[in-house]
């Protein structure tokens, strides 16, 4: 029997797989699908203090073995969340989700942290310093290490719960962002948010995106992930959650050798709304096959 | 929702762009007319939504316009291939909000799903008044069959090359029950001359069943999602 435990923030999880942030909604849309207790954790959409229609449309795009979004933040405010999404989540999950904070200053970081920080169904908190799809927020504290420090302080100062800062991969050295986020307190940082970028219809001759660009995820940024977890892996000494273009129990173990303790699946579940089903189904047959025994042994196994 | 793989019975092309495809398979989860399935292509990341033409207890009919990659791999499919798809997405017509006059009205593209809403609603008893519209003679499709399910048809063309010269509304009385699929231009036009309806909306899709927010649209209700709370909103709730 191979061991699929993970330890995030001394927290144990069955499996390191973690639908990612926008691509699961609240949760309980794809507990019709399969039985969600299945998964390490879920990563909730991204919430703001005040309800957000998010960007014009169209905000999505298709693109070689991946897709563009430009959704901007779609949620109905931190306060309905935890009133009308939270117990529908918790009727159909029995374990701790994480909750995806933005912002659009460090004082609505913190505000939304303290409610959620006071939420059962909660286990970690994910400070979303990287929306490339929102302005004069989101992605201006990840890309910067002194903003993105003075977020982690701010929510570190003000909660209890485990606090991921969850990066931008539009920088120039990723490892000083999450070199910075872990001297102010960060307990893990996950990464990586969408990359931007654009399309344009020749038909039109105008971006296909009503917001002009867009964030890229799937397939097609997975080397781009993997090799920025190596990078900061060699950096930090706290937890890395991985993530980008994860689509297979293979991805998940690439992620893990590459330095990451737990590992976030996004687009994939859009294309397949079984895809963590079949990642959490098929990894203890590839640990075999590879002769893991214990999947928290690999972290970081190929520096 | 179901993932499903479906056998290509047949391809064949109705008019211009236009192509019919019929697929054998499990339907179970198909329900109202006007909803759709979310089609997997190989070398397409993403799905094509295809709203349902019509459907029976093992097989089921698209009809779908080339306008891009995935529509001409589409054309190029034989029959005895195969096609993944999610099924049973969206929540379609409601006939049971329907008076016992009512308009169907399709445009283009928006035309195939109107068949299966029609065949149910004479199946129920209403009386339905039919119109299609066109840019020109060339895209015309599904005329007779409309009117081979016992209903008044009209069919108009931009151009005046076919049926009626002008817009789908020329033909529209003013005030009635409408049910509108098309593009936008159209259903805002027909919305102005019913008294009230159900209108089919069409938005670019990342999932197609709930999970990324993709495909919003502003009603009266607040956001609501096109692929789920819709692709169906009714008149009230439409807010343009
Ligand atoms: C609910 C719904 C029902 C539909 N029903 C039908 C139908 O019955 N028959 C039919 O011919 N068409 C229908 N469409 C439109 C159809 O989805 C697009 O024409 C098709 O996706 C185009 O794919 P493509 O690869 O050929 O075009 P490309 O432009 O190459 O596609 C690129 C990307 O944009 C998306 N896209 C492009 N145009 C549209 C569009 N108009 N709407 C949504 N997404 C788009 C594609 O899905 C793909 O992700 C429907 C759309 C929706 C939302
Ligand atoms: C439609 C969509 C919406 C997203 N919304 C959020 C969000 O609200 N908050 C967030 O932190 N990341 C969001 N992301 C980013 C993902 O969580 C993830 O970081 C990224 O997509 C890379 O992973 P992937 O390639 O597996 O999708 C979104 C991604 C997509 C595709
Ligand atoms: S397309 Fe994903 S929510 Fe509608």
């Amino acid at each position: 029997m191979v061991n699929t435990k993970i330890m995030l923030n001394g927290i144990e999880i069955d499996n390191p797989v973690i639908p990612a942030s926008g691509t699961f909604a609240f949760g309980y849309e794809f507990a019709p699908m399969y039985d969600l207790d299945i998964l390490g954790s879920m990563s909730l959409k991204g919430t703001t203090a005040q309800a957000r229609f998010g960007n014009p449309t169209p905000r999505i795009a298709e693109t070689p073995s991946g897709m563009l979004n430009s959704v901007g933040l779609q949620n109905p405010g931190v306060d309905a969340v935890i009133r009308e999404e939270l117990p529908k989540l918790e009727k159909v999950f029995h374990k701790k989700a994480v909750a995806n904070i933005s912002g659009f200053s460090v004082e609505e970081y913190v505000e939304c942290a303290e409610k959620f920080d006071a939420c059962d169904a909660i286990g970690w908190l994910e400070i979303n310093i990287s929306c490339p799809n929102v302005h004069g927020g989101g992605m201006s504290f990840g890309t910067d290490p002194c903003e993105a420090a003075k977020v982690t302080a701010a929510v570190k100062k003000a909660v209890k719960k485990p606090v991921w800062i969850k990066l931008t991969p539009n920088v120039t050295d990723i490892a000083q962002v999450a070199k910075a986020c872990e001297e102010e307190g960060a307990d893990a940082v996950s990464m990586i948010n969408t990359i931007l970028g654009m399309r344009i219809d020749p038909k039109t001759r105008k971006p296909i995106l009503a917001n002009t660009m867009g964030g890229l995820s799937g397939p097609a940024v997975f080397p781009v992930a993997l090799r920025m977890v190596w990078q900061v892996f060699e950096k930090i000494s706290i937890p890395i959650v991985g993530m980008g273009g994860v689509a297979s129990a293979r991805d998940v173990i690439e992620m893990m050798l590459a330095g990451a303790t737990a590992v976030q699946v996004g687009a994939a579940n859009l294309v397949d709304p079984w895809a963590c089903e079949k990642i959490i189904r098929d990894l203890p047959r590839v640990m075999e096959e590879l002769k893991i025994e214990n999947l928290s042994d690999i972290i970081g196994g190929a520096h | 929702m179901k993932n499903e793989t479906y056998v290509i019975s047949s391809n064949e092309k109705l008019a211009r762009d236009i192509w019919r495809m019929q697929l054998v398979g499990d339907t179970s989860e198909f329900g109202n007319p006007g909803q759709f399935v979310n089609i997997a292509l190989a070398g397409n990341y993403l799905r094509r939504p295809i709203s349902v033409c019509d459907y029976d207890a093992n097989s089921f009919t698209i009809i779908y316009k080339v306008v891009g990659e995935g529509t001409e791999k589409m054309s190029r499919m034989e029959r005895g291939m195969r096609i993944d798809a999610l099924t049973g997405l969206g929540n379609g017509f409601d006939t049971e909000l329907c008076p016992k006059e009512c308009t169907v009205v399709g445009g283009g593209v928006g035309v195939p799903p109107m068949y299966a809403l029609t065949r149910k609603l004479v199946k129920e008893g209403h009386t339905v008044r039919v119109i299609l519209g066109f840019n020109s003679a060339e895209d015309v499709f599904y005329e007779d069959q409309f009117r081979d399910l016992g209903c008044e048809v009209t069919v108009t063309t931009v151009d005046g090359s076919y049926g009626e010269k002008g817009f789908v509304t020329d033909a529209m009385e003013e005030g009635t029950y409408a049910l509108a699929c098309g593009p936008k231009p159209m259903l805002q036009a027909v919305f102005a001359k019913s008294s009230d309806g159900q209108f089919s909306m069409e938005e670019r899709m990342g999932c197609g069943f709930g999970a990324c927010m993709g495909c919003t649209c502003q009603t009266n209700d607040g956001p609501r999602r096109v692929c789920k709370d819709g692709p169906v909103f009714e008149k009230g709730a439409v807010a343009w």
